[in-house]
């Protein structure tokens, strides 16, 4: 019993066959949609590469930039097909690829599924990879002078300063890793030494945070230095202590920032897939009406297209059996070349007499 | 003689229609593009109205607003005549007043030319507004409790952080002014009464900047406070210091920042000027050989399309003939009625 059996008059394949080289066209545009989205998409994580520790978020925008090049080449040969597939004498050039062209777009279009998929589910890793980068940026920090690291000083200034935030989970974790260089200390200073003896590891730890995370709302010029001594400054009180710093950690901010984005993309990479899913389900009921128009013999009758043949069992059940001779196709029993000595015996017989008569 | 003289057969002065509504369409879209420059540049100066002391002159981008809506109209109404050139019947209906048309297109044109040069010059008002609007941003900077003020810091500070300048004309312009406010200062301490009794002002003083002004790019961390003073950091020397602060004044900044682009704003309007001489040129010539078929009932007949009827020379002799004569005119009528006066 074959799967969605549609009968189609003549009149009504070259219909199909013309609204489906308009949706071809159509999604050519997408696939240039979607190469433009894994662009932009690309172009938004390599801005903030620097503070994400592993990049396996780029398998997202790649498979997405992929995926909208082979849409415009998949696409534009379909519109091609499609036009020739009004007639039946062009559509037998194409016959013996149309099979395999839509198994390659049905392979495509989970591709895009999976893109789109994968685009939703990067935020746990996401998160993992910018709490490990954000804490690495900050411990180097002061290594302005490291080649490979001279400008993470820089990038992370210029993200607390965008983003509005301030450290890892919030402004303390500036308290817990030492971001003012030894370059810059003298360390002939007993306020120094006093300091870096005061912890196991010998670190210059301050309660201090650097510029940028000075919030720009605050009424008062910003407390960088002695942040926790609240009687270090005049009147620095509840309310000036709320307003001096960024309060939110950046690792929060990025991924805000990231997921919606990641979202927004995603949304539109599903819609396009359903696009593509319609497209080829429209290919598919063309050419199985097509071949059976020729099967018929009259191109002017009417003729049935469906999606699959049998039902899903029985094609699932076939196809297995396929792949199976295919493995089975090397195995000696099977195989008529081999020489074997009782069929050799009972061929010579035959070609003597043949001789016979022949000398005589 | 006539100007630029060209022969005209029915195919010609369709295809010369044709091409001509064509331009006039782009000329639409180009006076479309002068309002919205005129619109952007508007917004632009409103944004930071405050550092120009709210005293900014918008008389630039309200007379690109008018310049680019009257375009549209103008070449809206010219596409108009361009279409119906084709039906002799509707096209009668223009032709008298087709050379007003052209006359005042050719006034507007020059209009255009002017509100272009307008744009190169504007640089020196902007550079005197800028000036004073800095100087009263950074004197207000501390007035955070004051209504009307209270958003002066931060949007000091975050135009000090978007453009990567500081002060007026360099960090130096922070030590004049008292930027940390009086609620904030502990009046009890010794070293505040000092640094107040040392000026006439009675100013809270200091060489310190404030936290808008560092450098990202620099490779220690920023120093904002005593920063004339090299045995107060290690490792010191404000002389050659050149990454701690942002090195650039603000108002150059902002100048070079709106500089930019009211030269890209003239020089597009000098493009649409160019494009309105062209399409006046192609109207010209349609309506003259229009004017001048040989037959003037066959629509397939011949003529001729010029720019001036005469000679530059001699069109120029004809206008100051006509205005003198203009000016006589009036004059006799004075003296007629005069004449009637007395007799009757």
């Amino acid at each position: 019993m074959a799967v969605g059996k549609v009968t189609f008059t003549k009149a009504e394949r070259e219909k199909l066959a013309e609204v489906l080289w308009l949706l071809n066209w159509i999604s050519v545009v997408a696939g240039m949609i979607l190469f433009g989205l894994g662009l932009f998409l690309k172009i938004e994580i390599q801005k903030w590469q620097e503070v994400m520790s592993d990049q396996e978020i780029l398998y997202a925008p790649h498979i997405l930039i992929t995926m909208g090049l082979a849409a415009c080449g998949i696409n534009f040969l379909g519109g091609k097909i499609c036009l020739d597939c009004a007639d039946t004498n062009k559509f037998l050039h194409w016959k013996l690829v149309m099979m395999p062209y839509i198994i390659c777009t049905f392979f495509f279009t989970s591709c895009v599924l999976a893109g789109a998929l994968m685009c939703y589910s990067i935020r746990s890793q996401l998160e993992e990879s910018l709490f490990l980068g954000l804490r690495n940026a900050m411990r180097y920090y002061k290594d302005t002078d490291t080649p490979g690291r001279c400008y993470l000083k820089r990038t992370l200034d210029l993200l607390q300063i965008q983003f509005h935030c301030c450290g890892n989970t919030g402004y303390r974790d500036w308290f817990q890793v030492q971001w003012i260089s030894d370059r810059y200390l003298d360390m002939t200073s007993s306020a120094v030494v006093d300091r870096l003896r005061s912890n196991v590891q010998g670190k210059y730890l301050v309660d201090s945070v650097p510029f940028s995370c000075c919030s720009t709302l605050s009424p008062r010029p910003c407390i960088q230095q002695q942040i926790s001594n609240s009687s270090a400054h005049f009147s620095f009180d509840q309310q000036s202590q709320q307003l001096n710093l960024w309060k939110r950690g950046c690792r929060q901010t990025l991924l805000d920032h990231y997921t919606s984005i990641m979202q927004s993309v995603g949304l539109i990479v599903l819609l396009i897939w359903l696009f593509e899913l319609l497209v080829l389900t429209g290919v598919r009921y063309l050419q199985t009406a097509m071949e059976n128009v020729l099967r018929l013999g009259d191109p002017d009758s009417e003729s049935d297209g469906w999606i699959l043949e049998n039902s899903l069992a029985e094609t699932a059940h076939s196809n297995f059996n396929i792949i199976k001779n295919l493995g089975k196709c090397y195995q000696v029993d099977d195989d008529l070349n081999i020489n074997i000595p009782a069929a050799t015996a009972q061929q010579e017989v035959p070609s003597q007499q043949n001789q016979i008569p022949a000398a005589s | 003689m006539a100007l630029m003289l060209i022969k005209f057969d029915l195919k010609k002065r369709v295809k010369l229609a044709q091409t001509v509504w064509f331009m006039y369409w782009f000329a639409v879209m180009a006076g479309v593009l002068v309002f919205s420059m005129g619109l952007f540049f508007k917004i632009e100066l409103r944004k930071r109205s405050e550092f120009m002391d709210n005293n900014e002159s918008h008389f630039l981008p309200n007379l690109l607003i008018l310049m680019g809506l009257i375009t549209c109209v103008t070449n809206a109404f010219g596409g108009k005549i361009c279409y119906d050139s084709l039906d002799p019947s509707k096209f009668a209906k223009w032709k008298p007043m087709l050379k007003n048309f052209l006359v005042s297109c050719m006034c507007f044109n020059s209009l255009l030319l002017m509100t272009a040069l307008l744009c190169f010059l504007m640089r020196i008002p902007l550079q005197f507004t800028l000036t004073e609007g800095l100087k009263n941003g950074m004197r207000y900077y501390k007035d955070t409790d004051t209504p009307g003020r209270c958003y002066m810091k931060r949007t000091l500070d975050l135009m000090q952080i978007e453009f990567r300048c500081c002060g007026n004309d360099n960090y130096r312009d922070w030590f004049e002014f008292q930027w940390v406010s009086n609620r904030y200062l502990d009046f009890s301490s010794k070293e505040v009464k000092d640094r107040i009794g040392s000026n006439v002002d009675g100013q809270y003083l200091m060489d310190a900047v404030p936290f808008s002004c560092c450098n990202p790019s620099s490779p220690r961390p920023c120093i904002q406070y005593q920063m004339t003073n090299n045995s107060a950091h290690y490792s010191y020397d404000h002389h050659t210091e050149d990454l701690n602060v942002w090195k650039r004044g603000c108002r150059d900044a902002l100048l070079s920042y709106y500089g930019s682009m009211m030269n890209t704003i003239g020089a597009l309007v000098v493009l649409v000027t160019i494009l309105e001489v062209a399409v006046i040129i192609g109207l010209q010539y349609i309506h003259s050989s229009l004017s001048t078929l040989a037959n003037p009932e066959d629509p397939e007949s011949e003529s001729e399309g010029w720019i001036l009827e005469k000679t530059v020379k001699e069109t120029f002799t004809d206008i100051m003939a006509k205005m003198k004569a203009m000016g006589k005119g009036s004059k006799v009528e004075e003296g007629g009625e005069a004449v009637v006066a007395t007799v009757s």
